[in-house]
């Protein structure tokens, strides 16, 4: 199994036609994600790579039966399109877009509570299960199936851990980067949950970064409630307080934002702390040889 | 992004929030000028990104006209130095003359979302005047909370809730209701981060008003304030990230050491700079070069090492996702046949047409380092960095 997206996984791309859309659209379907559909206000009854593209999210879904939709909408726009998909009913919407105004993202929350719809991002490279499906802009080739989760504030260092892994041959279950705003859709804690409950997820690996106190909740969780392994890193022990370190989310406020202070929790709940970011490989290597 | 104390008081004045009168000044006369105007005694301050400024002599009581130009004089042109400021400082070159105040008591209000609640928070505190971080440390019970629910806006109950936490008279309450209210509009409307009044003061005729005020704005909503985005300060900022930003690199921070780091994603580039320490080296910077896919940023980004005197080294580290290795290897190209860059060149290159990238950087004949992982480009950066110093 895998976590959130597999085989059964219908693809709609909000925002299909735009030179960044198309290209990962494209990068989608070459892994052997089902694109079933498309979406660009005005393009509608148009084709691109094949797959067919609609004015509203709603026509789409009622046409192609879409169940996640990954968007590529600028952020000006982006939380308008989050609402869309959600009123849509689509389960898992997933918004690669970064820089959404915060007061935006306030309104998408709200809009969202009490709804079945499941946010992964915004400001996020996506998810992926290797083998299965990508819904995201990761290089697939890096990936190798396995039974590893692995779930992260950033998009590019979740990269590098993922290449670790492979290239000591540890294949991974699924791959979440939830992204590096402040109020990102899922947090550590929901995704936690869902590895836990996965029969194909052996252990998980873990990337936080500077900032917010999200490291501290999956601290708890993982001490309360996990039984799988964990192997975490967080990253910016260098930044300087105060600092927005390009993340909105990165910024050390108070001492609990700190690098220290993250991995001092994740520690003491039980995860195994990857000394620094080039040696996350290979400390999960040795926690699944233990 | 940050704006001066006397921009954040006519925000506030426009949205009907009482201020203490007063202008800003940018040389003494005019300092002069609007003391003798404003009459009696009056506040000298300076206007910088900073807080700490009472402790750093950035504010001063003068009580003639003539003092207050001798002191905005002595301010005016310095640089001033506190707390949160580099040891260099920052530099003043407008002073706020104000009206000088009865103060009864001092007060504390903001307004910030409180993310893990994902909605707006109004804090309230009686400890005004003080470091507010100090107070949620030692005397967190002094802190009062009204958590905004994004459809129903702030309401009067609430503020009713605060102002008798605090302590106020029923007169005082209404006026701080109203207050509050205001300030979220303010919040809202403008797309702050922050919106502070450190200290909300009760003057000696039982008045409120806001002595202080601080308001930061989220950068993300800036394309639709434009008006707020034009009252920034670029002479406030670092030289080099006022050129970087300048330049349209966006996410620069100036550090300290000798390596010039430009990395894609704000995590990998917080962990190569963390890489170059555990190889018992320094970066130089933060840079995230971001997604678009645009190769003058990285001829831009080159700009600044080279005009950073301090880079003795530079490393690029890109593991392409949404940002093309081939695109970044051709910035790096154009970056040396327009510029004279003679410094160490390590470079790391994977993910997203990684092969496409490879072949453009060895076909360009640039001479540079080539690094396996990211520990080995950090490791070959800082030897490189040692080297270049001798």
């Amino acid at each position: 199994m895998s976590i959130l997206i597999d085989k059964k996984t219908r693809l709609l791309v909000q925002g299909i036609t735009g030179g960044e859309g198309s290209f990962h659209t494209q990068r989608c379907i070459e892994y052997g994600t089902r694109v079933v559909a498309g979406m660009t206000p005005g393009k509608g009854g148009s084709e691109i790579l094949g797959v067919p593209v609609f004015n509203t999210v709603e026509a789409a879904v009622e046409k192609t039966r879409a169940n996640a939709s990954m968007i590529f909408v600028p952020a000006a726009f982006a939380a308008d399109a989050i609402l869309e998909a959600a009123d849509a009913g689509i389960p898992l919407v997933v918004c690669i877009t970064e820089g959404i105004p915060v007061s935006d993202m306030v309104v998408v929350h709200n809009y969202l509570k009490g709804k079945q719809t499941r946010l992964i991002g915004p400001n996020c490279p996506g998810l992926i299960s290797p083998g299965k499906c990508k819904v995201g802009i990761m290089a697939g080739e890096i990936h190798l199936q396995g039974n590893i989760g692995v779930v992260s504030r950033s998009g590019t260092l979740t990269y590098e851990t993922v290449a670790q892994l492979t290239s000591l041959g540890i294949g991974q279950s699924t791959c979440v980067g939830i992204g590096g705003d402040p109020m990102p859709g899922s947090t550590f804690v929901d995704i936690l949950k869902l590895f836990q409950k996965d029969k194909d997820t052996r252990a998980v690996v873990l990337i936080g970064e500077i900032g917010g106190t999200t490291e501290q909740e999956a601290a708890r969780f993982i001490k309360e409630k996990m039984t799988k392994p964990v192997v975490a890193f967080v990253a910016g022990a260098t930044a300087p307080p105060g600092r927005r370190m390009g993340h909105a989310g990165a910024i050390i406020s108070g001492s609990s934002g700190t690098a220290h202070d993250k991995m001092a929790a994740l520690a003491a709940a039980g995860a195994t702390i990857a000394p620094s970011p080039a040696e996350i490989g290979i400390t999960m290597k040795k926690v699944l040889e233990r | 992004m940050k704006i001066h104390e006397y921009q954040a008081k006519a925000l506030l004045s426009e949205f009907g929030i009482p201020v203490p009168k007063g202008s800003v000044a940018t040389t003494p006369a005019e300092a002069k000028r609007i003391a003798a105007e404003l009459e009696g005694k009056v506040a000298i301050k300076a206007q910088v990104y900073a807080g700490g400024r009472g402790k750093a002599g950035g504010i001063k009581m003068a009580n003639t006209p003539e003092e207050a130009e001798k002191l905005a004089g002595q301010m005016l042109g310095t640089k001033l130095v506190t707390h949160q400021t580099t040891p260099e400082g920052v530099p003043v070159n407008k002073v706020l003359v104000e009206k000088a105040v009865n103060v009864e008591r001092e007060l504390y209000l903001s307004i910030i979302v409180a993310t893990a609640n994902r909605m707006p928070v109004m804090m309230a505190s009686e400890a005004g005047g003080m470091d507010i971080e100090e107070v949620a440390r030692v005397s967190p019970e002094k802190i009062l909370l009204e958590y905004i629910d994004q459809a129903a806006g702030f309401q009067a109950f609430q503020g009713r809730k605060l102002a008798y936490g605090m302590n106020l008279n029923s007169a005082q309450v209404r006026a701080a209701t109203s207050l509050m209210t205001n300030l979220y509009k303010l919040f809202q409307a403008k797309d702050c981060s922050l919106a502070e009044i450190n200290p909300l003061v009760v003057t000696a005729d039982g008045e409120l008003l806001a002595l202080d005020a601080k308001l930061n704005f989220d950068d993300n909503a800036l394309f639709r304030h434009s008006d707020i985005e034009q009252l920034h300060d670029i002479e406030q900022e670092d030289p080099l990230e006022a050129k970087a930003n300048e330049l349209g690199v966006k996410n620069y921070i100036k550090m300290d050491g000798n390596i010039g780091c430009l990395v894609n994603g704000a995590g990998l580039a917080m962990a190569v700079m963390d890489l170059i320490t555990h190889a018992g080296g320094s970066p130089a910077n933060f840079l995230d070069i971001g997604t678009v896919n645009d190769v003058s940023r990285v001829v831009s980004a080159f700009k600044i090492f080279t005009t950073d005197p301090s880079v003795k080294a530079i490393l690029v580290n890109i593991f392409g996702g949404m940002a093309r290795v081939d695109i970044i290897a051709q910035g790096i190209v154009e970056a040396h046949k327009h510029m004279d860059i003679n410094l160490p060149l390590v470079v790391r290159l994977a993910g997203t047409n990684v092969d496409e990238g490879k072949s453009i950087l060895a076909e360009s004949g640039i001479d540079f380092i080539e690094a396996t992982d990211f520990y080995d480009a950090a490791r070959k950066a800082v030897a490189a960095a040692k080297g270049s110093n001798k």
